[in-house]
């Protein structure tokens, strides 16, 4: 399990929109670089990133390369109703993480 | 002492020694491939970087796109295609409504000072792209082990 952090309010007012920051820890070895003995490192990298509302899509990411080691997403989410934020990091050698994070909407 | 032809010299070698960079027309074809070869238009797409990077290994960039984010008329997708990177591509966004605000940051990897471009899609269907210039003074993906 590599650690995430998630970054955002625990409640907010319906219709408000919110910030939510995600990073994960993660070495993304670009595949590119040379190791010891002088062959490129093999590649691996986190592929993709998912952020679910209320099982809902709200953004998804594919990653290459060129994003940096412990991937930093940050985005923003309109807040309609109470219900999980669920965020899903899949990548290179099976790497699959989730983490959630409730959301309380209240007025 | 070196002399400065003994330099000219080893330039090759420097060259020989880097990983393969994209061109820019890898960077052209691959932004054809992803929007599908639509008209590009230039507006509404806002990047947010730093003009002088000191390090490429971790870049904040933020990307916006004027739109109003409703059911009718919302932000589809965004991208960030590079120049000189090993790999044109960096990352690829697919937004949804429920998203509220078209904008998004992210810390990327820059190999040598390039142009940037972001592009995104409006749910109209419409491509919509800027570029930036950026300056790098610390490369990435050059060095060997890791830092």
């Amino acid at each position: 399990m590599a650690s995430a952090l998630i970054h955002m309010p625990a409640s907010a007012k319906p219709g408000e929109i919110i910030e939510v920051r995600a990073l994960i820890a993660h070495t993304m070895e670009t595949g590119f670089r040379p190791g010891p003995d002088g062959k490129p490192l093999t590649r691996d990298i986190i592929r993709k990133f998912e952020c679910r509302y209320n099982g809902k899509t709200v953004i998804s990411a594919e990653l290459h390369p060129a994003m940096s080691a412990n991937p930093y997403i940050a985005f923003f989410v309109k807040a309609t109703a109470s219900g999980p934020l669920e965020f899903t990091w899949t990548g290179d050698n099976a790497f699959t993480q989730t983490e959630q994070k409730q959301l309380q909407v209240q007025p | 002492m070196t002399t400065r032809r003994q330099l000219i010299a080893a330039l090759p070698l420097l060259a020989l020694v880097r990983p393969a960079a994209a061109t820019p027309e890898e960077q052209k074809a691959a932004i054809a491939t992803y929007t599908s070869n639509a008209p590009i238009k230039r507006g509404k797409v806002t990047i947010d970087i730093a003009q002088l990077i000191d390090n490429g290994n971790a870049v904040p960039i933020a990307i916006r796109v004027d739109s109003p984010m409703t059911e009718q008329d919302h932000v589809t997708d965004i991208a960030i295609f590079n120049e000189k990177n090993p790999l044109p591509d960096v990352v690829r966004f697919k937004l949804t409504p429920l998203a509220g605000k078209p904008e998004i940051s992210t810390r990327i990897r820059l190999a040598t000072s390039q142009t940037l471009t972001a592009l995104a899609r409006t749910s109209d269907g419409q491509w919509w792209q800027q570029t930036v210039d950026v300056i790098v003074a610390l490369a990435a993906c050059v060095e060997g082990e890791a830092i």
